[in-house]
């Protein structure tokens, strides 16, 4: 198991490759399909300058992203007087995110993108320019990734996009997961693509 | 013979036990997907991420189990099937349901997921047009039965619908057709369903009725054979032939790409041959309570 720490550095994003296990240690954010439509329309291609509001958060993503991780999942949490835990929180299918991920890794500086299924040519094109890898979460497993949040540090567009949605800032402790994706253009997914093809021809 | 009633709908006991139904079915598999996940991981080679991320599958069920913590987030589309004596009032049964899924929301057990398709606002609590999806069909029995099936959004997304013939596979209208097609669903699945996966089949009739007898396929136990014997074989073909593609768990490679393979049939229409696939994923949530007159209840599943 290698172990990452945010900021990550270039050289330790060169050094991984498809099919190392990762664990992931400091903070990022949660975000999925309504986050990633915001970050690309509104952050990154909205007009100038952005509303108050949207300006905050992009300064606060920007600090945070800068080397770090997006996680796609939308979690279940609980709030023990005002304060937010995460009870479940398994990675979300990524392939929905294509469209957005690689303008989003380019413009916030990101060298981990985490979720599951694997994401399209797009994003491993994104990866291998910039210097990110994607990370296959354990899909399902919302307890055990969960026990890797360790803590909730804040949240943005909670009230807009509902809890699943919005974005939480989120201390991670060694959090697992596989390197399908890497900076070097190789994607596991393409390689098993293509067997899967070859059985399937195989069994018709 | 006394059977339940409108009023027993009403008492706070039938609420509990329906909530209990829903808190149980998000943190704990049932038994024959237990099995089936422990066999699985013992039949991947030591030591392969195949079988690491069937460990971990384990240790997920396992924590979620003695935490009482959703299992998934995803808790999905929560689908509940009823068995009830003739008389009761389908709308009572839909009232209990919506009270006992925004109360299990409340105490999260389950995710907020219904999601205003034309605005984009989450109802918070469970609650919306068509949601949750509650089935009712009468029986010859006093008590009440409730199936409950969480049904998440990654596995739903790739279940699909063949109208046959289809050129494109050689699948023709009869069962080597349906195993050509199935075996394509499985295939274009790949690691996005969350495998290894469970299908729910149903051949025939049209494409709304189809989609929900391949749910009800679901409920069936993983260990059960079919009683229609070339459905049976059919079932045990696919279930061979799918485990040969490699896709394996999370679609990362390995030996288990399906735990089970459940077909129904239905008669169709001269015209029409659909078949058509609902896809589960590794985490089969389902579990079942038989309430009777009394008020008392207890799990079947």
């Amino acid at each position: 198991m290698i172990e990452l720490t945010v900021p990550i550095s270039e050289e330790q994003i060169l050094s991984l490759h498809a099919g190392d296990a990762v664990a992931i240690s400091g903070i990022g954010t949660t975000g999925r399909d309504a986050a990633h439509k915001y970050l690309v329309e509104r952050l990154i291609e909205g007009k100038r300058p952005l509303a108050a509001e949207d300006q905050r958060i992009y300064d606060e993503l920007k600090k945070i992203y800068q080397g770090g991780v997006i996680y796609h999942s939308g979690p279940i949490l609980r709030n023990d007087d005002g304060r937010w835990s995460i009870v479940s929180s398994g990675p979300t299918t990524s392939i929905r995110d294509e469209i957005y991920e690689d303008k989003v890794i380019a413009h916030f500086g990101l060298r981990v993108v985490i979720g599951k299924g694997g994401m399209g040519p797009r994003t491993l094109a994104a990866c291998r320019e910039y210097k990110a890898v994607y990370v296959h979460g354990i899909g399902g497993a919302g307890v055990t990734n969960a026990r890797a949040m360790v803590e909730v540090l804040d949240v943005f567009k909670k009230e807009e996009f509902g809890l699943p949605e919005a974005f939480w800032k989120i201390r991670f402790d060694r959090f697992p997961g596989i390197v399908t994706m890497d900076a070097h253009g190789r994607s596991l997914h393409e390689e098993l693509d293509k067997s899967f093809d070859e059985r399937l021809a195989a069994l018709l | 013979m006394t059977c339940i009633d409108d009023k027993r709908i009403a008492d706070p006991a039938f609420g509990e036990a329906l909530f209990n139904l829903v808190r149980k079915t998000s943190c704990e598999l049932p038994a024959d997907v237990e099995t089936a996940l422990k066999g699985a991981h013992d039949a991947e080679a030591p030591g392969s991420t195949a079988q690491m991320v069937l460990a971990a599958f384990l240790e997920n069920m396992g924590l979620a189990r003695e935490k009482q913590y959703p299992l998934c987030q995803d808790t999905g589309m929560p689908m509940f099937f009823f068995h009830h004596p003739p008389g009761l009032s389908p709308r009572a049964l839909r009232k209990a349901c919506e009270e006992a899924v925004a109360r299990a929301t409340r105490e999260q057990y389950l995710r907020h997921n219904a999601v205003d398709s034309v605005t984009g606002k989450n109802s918070g609590n469970n609650v919306g047009k068509g949601f949750p999806a509650v089935f009712c069909q009468e029986w010859d029995d006093p008590a009440i039965g409730v199936a409950l099936m969480l049904k998440g959004g990654g596995s739903e997304n790739v279940g699909s619908q063949y109208s046959l013939p289809d050129d494109s596979l050689n699948a023709g209208r009869d069962l080597e057709g349906v195993r050509r097609v199935v075996l394509d669903a499985v295939r274009r699945a790949e690691g996005k369903g969350c495998p290894p996966g469970i299908l729910g089949i149903c051949i025939g009739a049209d494409r709304g009725s189809g989609y929900i007898e391949s749910k009800h396929q679901l409920l069936r136990s993983l260990g059960d054979t079919n009683p229609d014997p070339a459905l049976a074989e059919l079932e045990a073909r696919i279930l061979r032939d799918a485990n040969t593609l490699g896709i394996g768990p999370l679609g990362l490679g390995g030996k288990t790409t399906l735990l089970g393979v459940k077909i129904g049939a239905l008669h169709r229409v001269p015209a029409s041959f659909f078949v058509t696939i609902t896809y589960m994923c590794w985490e089969h949530r389902r579990r079942e309570i038989r309430i009777e007159p009394d008020g008392s209840y207890r799990f079947t599943v």
